[in-house]
């Protein structure tokens, strides 16, 4: 895109050009962020929110050590926010892998037999409507221990776009396609590496990049309830018991940030393996 | 690749000598729909002989892609049978090869990979040489080697059909089946087209079963071109055999007076005896 607009405009000064072009989707981002801390300060400082506004978060000790020392490490529980995320972030690589895996099997078994789509739908459908804090009591009964449960949560609440997604894409295949493989009585391997997998892999990013916010998510709710495993989800439950908001405003920024960073990174895989365009 | 019970399940009928290389018997094609069932195609008997080029024509709905579909394999009849040299078609297979209405080529796979696919299928012990081979030699047939390694979704329609075609071509099927494969192309891409698989036919020699709504096209290309009546329980209404010479040269058709009689008398069957908006009969 950036290339072929320099290119276009080959005359005059191109970098000048290219900065005019792009321009706007620099700077009017900035002035939307710019405004809303400004409007959270305003908003904060005539007391209309009880919270500390954003130049009061810089300013507390607290939360300016978190910001300036994201790797510290005192004790497990004590330590920089890059750390914490890190170990959030693991566990979600965990929960969320597993049910990449799980999911897109289970989802083309049932997007190839119908007859295992029509008794298993409705328990997916089902499933998935549960929420991913109702899934944390279930978990610790089941599991026992905290470190699995957690790994559970985020499993079982991302598995549902994946398969669900999956299944569709398999039952999607056009008759056409289904044709050629007939006529052409391909292998069953044949079939499912050169035309399902490829049929169905829009389908199946689609499940993941859902898939990915929702681990996220889920990671967040389950190390709050799960307290005493570092991460997170658990700062923020020790900072407001502690009733240190700025830090849990810190962390939330974190929080935000690697939800953006993996679905774009999700999304960047998408655009690299599964093209929306052919 | 044609199963060996087929062998064993010869029925007597079909031991008869003589029997045409494909034979459509008494074959009727009924579909049940919540109006009842609804009758597509009733009593076609149909000889065709190896190596024969034959066009089926009638009008939309009557029935010509359920016919050739009964042929490949992907329908089978409701009464009567299709034989292919005696042995009762069951299922599709490589040996009557479709060139499907559009295209279907995989958008994911490369012209080429899209015919390696086929000569893959049919012959798994080649060595990967050998079928490359056959890939190369099938797409410089249609004229495709330079756009042997671009994607479907970079080729204009014409370029598809041809590579449609070439994978067709390249598993050397006994039959070969088009439906309607030129209509969605402009005239004189259309042109070349014909005149490319009459070529390439006349190379080849195998049995071509090709719908088409182009009267002038049929007398081109044709051995035999079978008109179809009106749905629904289309029949066959006649059988017209076409005997220019070959190889045939479309200025010398155009001036043989031959033409014009037969393009009349199709045109009088399919506007007049059998228009769409009249009863049939
Ligand atoms: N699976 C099916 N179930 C019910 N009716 C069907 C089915 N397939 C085809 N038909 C009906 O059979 C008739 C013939 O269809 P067919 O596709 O063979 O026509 P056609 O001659 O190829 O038409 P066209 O020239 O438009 O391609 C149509 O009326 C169609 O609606
Ligand atoms: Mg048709």
């Amino acid at each position: 895109m950036a290339v072929a607009s320099v290119r276009r405009n080959g005359n005059a000064n191109p970098l000048l050009k290219f900065l005019r072009q792009q321009g706007a989707d620099f700077y009017l981002p900035i002035i939307g962020v710019i405004g809303f801390l400004v409007v959270w300060q305003i908003l904060s400082s005539i007391k209309i929110l009880s919270l500390p506004g954003p130049i009061q978060v810089f300013a507390d000790e607290r939360s300016r050590y978190l910001i300036f020392h994201p790797f510290y490490y005192n004790s497990p529980l004590d330590q920089g926010l890059a750390r914490q995320t890190l170990i959030s972030l693991t566990r979600v690589a965990q929960g969320y892998g597993l049910a990449a895996i799980v999911g897109i099997t289970l989802g083309i078994l049932v997007g190839t037999s119908k007859a295992l789509n029509k008794s298993l739908d409705p328990i997916f459908q089902f499933l998935r409507m549960v929420a991913p804090l109702a899934w944390v009591p279930i978990s610790l009964a089941a599991l026992r221990q905290n470190e699995p449960a957690a790994i559970f949560v985020i499993f079982i609440t991302s598995i549902w776009p994946i398969l669900i997604n999956t299944a569709v894409g398999v039952r999607e295949i056009p008759q056409d396609y289904k044709n050629v493989s007939r006529v052409l009585r391909l292998s069953k391997k044949t079939f499912f590496l050169k035309i399902l997998l490829p049929s169905a892999l829009p389908y199946i990013f689609t499940g993941l990049r859902i898939a990915i916010g929702l681990a996220w998510l889920a990671i967040i709710a389950a190390e709050i309830v799960m307290s005493g495993v570092a991460g997170i989800g658990f700062f923020i439950w020790d900072a407001y018991q502690q009733n240190y908001v700025t830090e849990i405003i810190v962390a939330v920024v974190y929080i935000g940030a690697i939800g953006l960073i993996l679905d774009r990174l999700v999304g960047f895989l998408q655009s690299k393996i599964a093209p929306a365009n052919r | 690749m044609i199963s060996q019970g087929n062998q064993a399940m010869t029925t007597p009928a079909a031991v008869v000598s003589a029997e045409s290389f494909l034979r459509l018997e008494q074959v009727s094609k009924v579909y049940p729909t919540k109006k009842g069932p609804f009758t597509v195609l009733t009593d076609i008997t149909l000889d065709i002989q190896a190596g024969e080029f034959i066009c089926v024509i009638g009008h939309s709905g009557c029935g010509k892609t359920t016919l050739l579909n009964m042929v490949s394999g992907f329908v089978r009849p409701t009464t009567g049978e299709v034989r292919l040299k005696g042995q009762p078609i069951k299922e599709p297979g490589p040996d009557r090869m479709v060139v499907f209405q559009n295209y279907a080529l995989l958008p994911w796979l490369t012209a080429a990979e899209n015919v390696y696919l086929a000569v893959d299928a049919v012959w798994p012990k080649k060595s990967r040489p050998q079928k490359m081979a056959i890939v190369r030699e099938h797409l410089a047939m249609v004229g495709l080697a330079e756009a042997a390694n671009r994607y479907p979704a970079q080729l204009s329609g014409g370029m598809k059909q041809r590579v449609a075609i070439a994978r067709a071509l390249a598993i050397r099927p006994e039959i070969l089946i088009l439906d309607e494969p030129f209509g969605a192309l402009d005239a004189i891409t259309k042109e070349e087209l014909q005149e490319e698989l009459l070529s390439i036919w006349q190379k080849h020699r195998c049995t071509v079963l090709m719908i088409t709504h182009d009267i002038d096209e049929a007398l081109f290309l044709a051995d035999r071109l079978v008109m179809m009546t009106n749905g629904p329980a289309a029949k066959i209404g006649e059988i017209m055999t076409i005997p220019f010479p070959r190889p045939r040269d479309r200025e010398r058709i155009l001036e043989d007076p031959t033409y014009y009689q037969l393009r009349n008398d199709a045109l009088d069957f399919l506007y007049r005896r059998y228009h769409l908006d009249e009863e049939a009969e």
